[in-house]
């Protein structure tokens, strides 16, 4: 599988076997979790991760850290470059080589494209993107694809809209990407300057067939029978006209009136943070509001993570 | 002795390459990125001949000669991101003494002239990343995709015309 090459790179790496393997190592991991509150088993023992963020993440930092201190390790790290060498302008390849000598889990990221497979190439510890630029974040599609495992039948089988920046954000590719290769039904809803490039599409499409249903609005009737709404930030900052991005982004806003144009049991993702934009918070305390559990789900989703880069296990 | 038609263009050489069966239009960018278009000195003769008629290549190609030189075998692997069906003859005494057609490469990496076009890749902001890159081929259009950011190209959009 593709762990076994001791890193976590891209969601391309993965076939669907080595995917729900990790889906799978996750599962057992949350059952562990609700029986003693960690892996009794104490992999990590010894261990040390560290979180090299050059730019500000809470939850994938935070969940790797706790992920880690279940599994009997330790953590150390940054969130930000001020404090740092980097801020002095020392360079990536020499930040990674510094980290590499202190611990055994390098969890890197970069506003750079390719900066974690750099790092993978020239660290001898294991190496976690936790996002490089636009391209990828596969932690977090691995944890969304759990959370779609536990709403629907199966991920195949599910219909899914991403909703939103498809264009910027990186959770929208990695996630894309990991659809196609199960062949869920998915529909593309985003107003034309924000929808994936014709690159994106027709490369996906080249691998896996890939034909999604493209949408402009929320309202639209392909939506009516989707299972999964996921939803990302509208970069309000992308456009050059504030009065054309605020019409933009409240045509996507989601609250109980919106929802009635779906299937009662829609649920919500959104790999947060969010504001009122996205999501009415009257939302928050319904049945739909999954983006909390799938929030969670980052916990026993990284613990397998860690768990099996250390052990180098295999799925043959 | 009679010449070809596209031999009465430009004369024969004597020793040297010819590199044959250029997708017509495609030969100036040939000379590009082999460098043949500036550093005048380095090279002998150099030859580009454009549209020579050509039942074989869907009616014309292009042809590029170079006195004195033989390629290297980088620089044979990215004519053949330019140009997938180009044929390299090596010319000893006006005569061919070797030709083969060019082959596409699976991956490269670090050679020269090639760069990753996204701005935002590690391998343009880190010096010891080196432009790393997979092949991949289908109705004579060759992409290349970075191994770092992941993005496909046009192949001949990673080489650099200023190597």
């Amino acid at each position: 599988m593709s762990l076994k090459s001791g890193h976590l790179i891209s969601i391309r790496d993965f076939s669907r076997n080595d995917i729900d393997f990790v889906l799978d190592s996750a599962k057992i991991m949350s059952r562990k979790l609700k029986e003693s509150g960690g892996d009794p088993e104490q992999p990590a023992q010894g261990k040390i991760l560290a979180s090299l963020f050059f730019e500000p993440s809470t939850r994938t930092r935070y969940s790797f850290e706790s992920a880690m201190l279940r599994l009997g390790g330790k953590c150390w790290g940054f969130s930000e470059t001020v404090g740092t060498s980097v801020a002095k302008g020392e360079s990536l390849a020499d930040t990674i080589m510094m980290a590499d000598r202190y611990a055994d889990v390098l969890v890197v990221r970069s506003p750079i494209e390719g900066a974690a497979r750099f790092s993978s190439k020239i660290a001898k510890s294991s190496v976690i993107n936790a996002g490089d630029g636009g391209n990828q974040h596969p932690s977090q599609t691995l944890l969304d694809l759990y959370t779609i495992r536990e709403i629907t039948k199966g991920i195949s089988g599910a219909k899914v809209a991403l909703v939103g920046d498809l264009k910027h954000a990186r959770t929208m590719r990695s996630l894309v990407w990991a659809l196609a290769l199960y062949g869920a039904r998915v529909v593309l809803v985003a107003p034309p300057e924000l929808r994936f490039s014709e690159e994106t599409l027709e490369d996906i499409h080249h691998s896996y067939h890939f034909e999604p249903e493209v949408c402009k609005y929320i309202d639209d009737p392909l939506l009516e029978d989707i299972d999964v709404l996921y939803l990302c930030r509208i970069q309000k900052e992308r456009f050059s006209d504030p009065l054309e991005a605020e019409r933009i982004s409240g045509a996507y806003r989601i609250d109980h009136s919106v929802l009635s144009n779906f299937s009662s049991d829609v649920a919500i993702l959104h790999p947060l943070p969010k504001t009122a934009d996205e999501i009415n918070p009257e939302i928050d305390n319904s049945p739909h509001a999954w983006y909390y559990k799938q929030a969670a789900n980052g916990i026993p989703v990284r613990m397998a993570i860690i768990k099996l880069l250390m052990e180098g296990i295999n799925s043959a | 002795m009679p010449d070809s038609k596209s031999d009465l263009v430009v004369r024969r050489i004597e020793r040297g390459t010819v590199i044959d069966h250029i997708l017509v239009g495609r030969g100036l960018r040939v000379l590009e990125f082999l460098g043949l278009h500036e550093d005048f000195e380095k090279w002998g003769i150099v030859a580009l001949v454009m549209g020579v008629p050509s039942p074989k290549d869907e009616g014309s190609k292009d042809i590029v000669k170079i006195e004195g030189y033989s390629l290297t075998p980088e620089e044979t692997s990215l004519i053949a991101l330019i140009s997938p069906k180009a044929t390299i003859n090596v010319i000893e005494d006006y005569k061919i003494c070797e030709k083969y057609q060019v082959s596409l490469p699976k991956a490269f990496r670090g050679m020269p002239g090639t760069i990753c076009p996204n701005p935002n890749c590690v391998t343009n902001i880190e010096t010891n990343a080196l432009p790393e890159f997979t092949v991949e081929s289908a109705k004579d259009v060759v992409h290349a995709r970075c191994i770092y950011c992941e993005r496909q190209f046009i192949a001949e959009r990673v080489i650099s015309p200023n190597r």
